[in-house]
């Protein structure tokens, strides 16, 4: 939760734009009666947002400053404009805090034609919330989930240094042998010349290599966090423990009591011991990570919002493990979620719902026979004559030609745009106050290109994505690399598809949300037909498994001297 | 002025053919020459409507040969040789079925799209 409020806060700083006329500003952040609009304009209300979740009533109104023309047009087509982003806290239903990090432009405008351009003027900040008020439950459940992350963090901690504590006790634990004897009965010991010298070398390589091993292969970042013990990794430090706590009891009742003058074999033992724990980290390695390289299964994932889905090969895997490889490539694979593309024109979709009344004649036992009669109504409703295909189609022409337009005067207006700056070389002499450095000159290009930026993305619903500083970032990456304007590479090429969800700023990923269901344990390895979900809070992703399919490859050989071809023709023959 | 309305009705009806097998030398021969199968191509077919017609056409009747006296023409098509099926047939199978050693006659099943010709032939004369 606080993260979530950290984030919102991050968000909602108060864009730099190229024009700001401070007056209106000034005039936006006064509350007042002064204002033409009796709405109260929050244009920029970065503090605001924090305290939204005490406030009850918050109907998804966007505050326009009242300078703007077409305030009343908006205000007709907000109320079409439901699908914001949500980017809330964890599992809570009741506030949703939108987070489109600057929207710089008018996020709500599905149609807008011509409007005024000054970057100022349209920004808005839009917050939607459902019907009800966060209430007293609400927030003991969310303290609740705070204090069960805690819980989780707790445990993780508690299973890492458990094993850091075992993995230190296995390590010193031969040392230890080889030390103790020379400590306590260092008289009694029979010397012991060259085999030992031998002995305490290779122990010292030994437990370097076990070192490095150990290393590399356990002291990694952990990538995520998973629901349920690694079994695995359980495994291995039970076997671990078992290694060492025999050992140390032989030892104990071997030598320890027994004193046993025999210097060379009490250091032959702890060499066995290395060498034991060297054939565990083998394990360790096959376990971990060789098993799960060869493919056994194809895994689909279906994005249930708009069916986006792809396929991946994985190898045997724990159904948690495989849901951290599908999310990996999910955020590199999948294009980003918006949900602004979803819905059908609500034209299309309101005509359809006119209903049927159901009377029933002549019968006084009112039987309530409601699925026959909604059966009756359904049928009805089916075999009614229904063109709304027909407005779908052509309205989706209509924005298909739109798009395209739009995209041309983009194209266009951002090669222009490039040819105005070249870079410096050397032998060029400028004044100082002509030469600028990547950021300004992103600056000085962005202004002839930025109107036609702006109509592009709000057709292609895109203008939650991408912010005016991200716009600038890119435009200067871009200038820095030399990058061509050109459509398909290059410049254009991030706003004109929509990327994978890891392009865009990292407020987007909201990569903390995800939630694991699944029938069975998630422990459990993966098997052919096991379905789980990756839920979140907008949409889910449906992975099934499928068996990859045992090929039963047989040979045939074919003498390069059998290639032969005639020629093809109508052939004639005389009977 | 008098309506003069022309009737093109183009259908193709089958024949049965019996050909008796003239002894030349050491072979029995039939008198006409086929192509088609479906080991050939069927667009360099000149007497087929259908240019994806694979099956065995007739393409030349040797004047007083046993074929043109038995009423093959050129341009038929050969449904069936003595039972066996032509349609689908290699243009060597179908040479083969066509000169069996033993058999002296063969009896075709052929059809012909001869109606139109018939037509044309009366309004040219």
């Amino acid at each position: 939760k606080i993260e979530s409020l950290k984030v919102t806060v991050d968000f909602l700083k108060v864009p730099l734009g190229l024009k700001k006329p401070p007056l209106k500003e000034a005039l936006a952040a006064v509350p007042g009666p002064g204002r033409p609009k009796p709405f109260g304009v929050e244009r920029h209300k970065p503090r605001r947002s924090d305290t939204m979740d005490n406030e009850s009533q918050y109907s998804g109104y966007s505050y326009k400053s009242g300078h703007s023309r077409s305030s009343r047009k908006h205000r007709d087509r907000r109320d079409r404009h439901r699908s914001k982003s949500r980017d809330g806290s964890r599992g809570d239903k009741s506030v949703t805090i939108q987070a489109p990090g600057e929207p710089l432009l008018d996020n709500e405008s599905t149609r807008g034609d011509e409007r005024d351009d000054n970057w100022g003027e349209t920004t808005t900040v839009v917050t939607g919330t459902s019907e009800h008020s966060i209430s007293h439950d609400d927030i003991t459940r969310i303290t609740k989930d705070m204090e069960d992350s805690a819980h989780l963090d707790c445990s993780r901690h508690l299973g890492v240094s458990l094993a850091g504590a075992l993995a230190l006790l296995a390590f010193l634990t031969p040392l230890a042998f080889m030390l103790l004897p020379q400590l306590l009965w260092r008289e009694e010991l029979e010397p012991c010349g060259t085999p030992c010298e031998g002995l305490f070398i290779s122990v010292a390589f030994k437990l370097l290599i076990l070192l490095l091993g150990s290393w590399a292969l356990f002291f990694r970042r952990p990538k995520a966090f998973f629901p349920r013990v690694f079994v695995f990794r359980a495994l291995l430090m039970v076997l671990v423990f078992l290694l060492v706590v025999s050992y140390w009891l032989f030892y104990g009742v071997r030598i320890l009591d027994s004193r046993d003058r025999n210097y060379q074999g009490v250091v032959q033992y702890a060499v066995s011991l290395v060498d034991a724990l060297l054939f565990v980290h083998y394990l360790a390695v096959v376990l971990l990570e060789l098993r799960q390289l060869q493919p056994q299964f194809t895994l689909k994932a279906v994005r249930s919002a708009d069916g986006a889905s792809r396929f991946y090969n994985v190898g045997h895997l724990s159904i948690q493990r495989a849901a951290v490889w599908i999310l990996e490539n999910y955020y590199h694979d999948f294009p980003v979620y918006n949900p602004a593309l979803l819905n059908l024109p609500k034209s299309v979709l309101s005509k359809k719902m006119s209903g049927f009344k159901v009377y029933s004649l002549g019968e006084d036992n009112t039987t309530n026979n409601s699925t026959g009669q909604s059966r009756a109504v359904i049928a009805a409703a089916a075999r009614r004559r229904d063109n709304s295909h027909n407005e779908y189609y052509y309205e989706e022409a209509e924005h298909e030609r739109r798009v395209r337009k739009r995209r041309a005067r983009l194209v266009v207006a951002v090669e222009e745009a490039f040819t105005h700056i070249k870079r410096l070389q050397e032998e060029d002499q400028k004044n100082p106050r002509e030469i600028m450095d990547p950021r300004e000159a992103a600056q000085a290009i962005f202004a002839s290109m930025a109107r036609a930026m702006q109509k592009y993305l709000r057709t292609t619903k895109q203008q939650p994505y991408h912010t005016m500083e991200s716009i600038l970032q890119h435009l200067e990456f871009c200038i820095t690399h030399d990058m061509t304007p050109k459509v398909r590479e290059g410049h254009s090429e991030r706003y004109l598809t929509a990327g994978p969800t890891i392009q865009y700023h990292k407020d987007r990923w909201l990569a903390k949300q995800w939630t694991l269901v699944s029938e069975e344990p998630v422990t459990n390895g993966l098997k052919d037909g096991v379905v789980f979900v990756l839920k979140r809070q907008d949409f889910s992703l449906v992975v099934s498994t499928k068996k990859i399919p045992f090929f039963k490859l047989s040979e045939e050989f074919v003498d390069p001297k059998s290639h032969k071809f005639v020629m093809r023709l109508q052939s004639e023959t005389s009977v | 002025p008098a309506i003069t309305v022309l009737y093109s009705i183009s259908f193709s009806f089958q024949q049965r053919i019996e050909i008796h097998k003239l002894r030349q030398g050491d072979n029995l021969i039939l008198g006409f020459s086929i192509g088609g199968g479906i080991d050939q191509d069927p667009t360099q077919n000149p007497f087929s409507e259908d240019k994806t017609d694979k099956g065995i056409y007739v393409t030349r009747v040797t004047e007083g040969g046993p074929a043109e006296v038995a009423g093959l023409q050129i341009g038929d098509k050969i449904m069936q040789v003595n039972g066996w099926d032509m349609t689908m047939v290699t243009h060597d199978q179908a040479r083969k079925r066509l000169t069996k050693r033993n058999e002296e006659v063969v009896r075709l099943l052929v059809t012909r799209q001869s109606l139109q010709k018939a037509v044309q032939q009366s309004m040219m004369s």
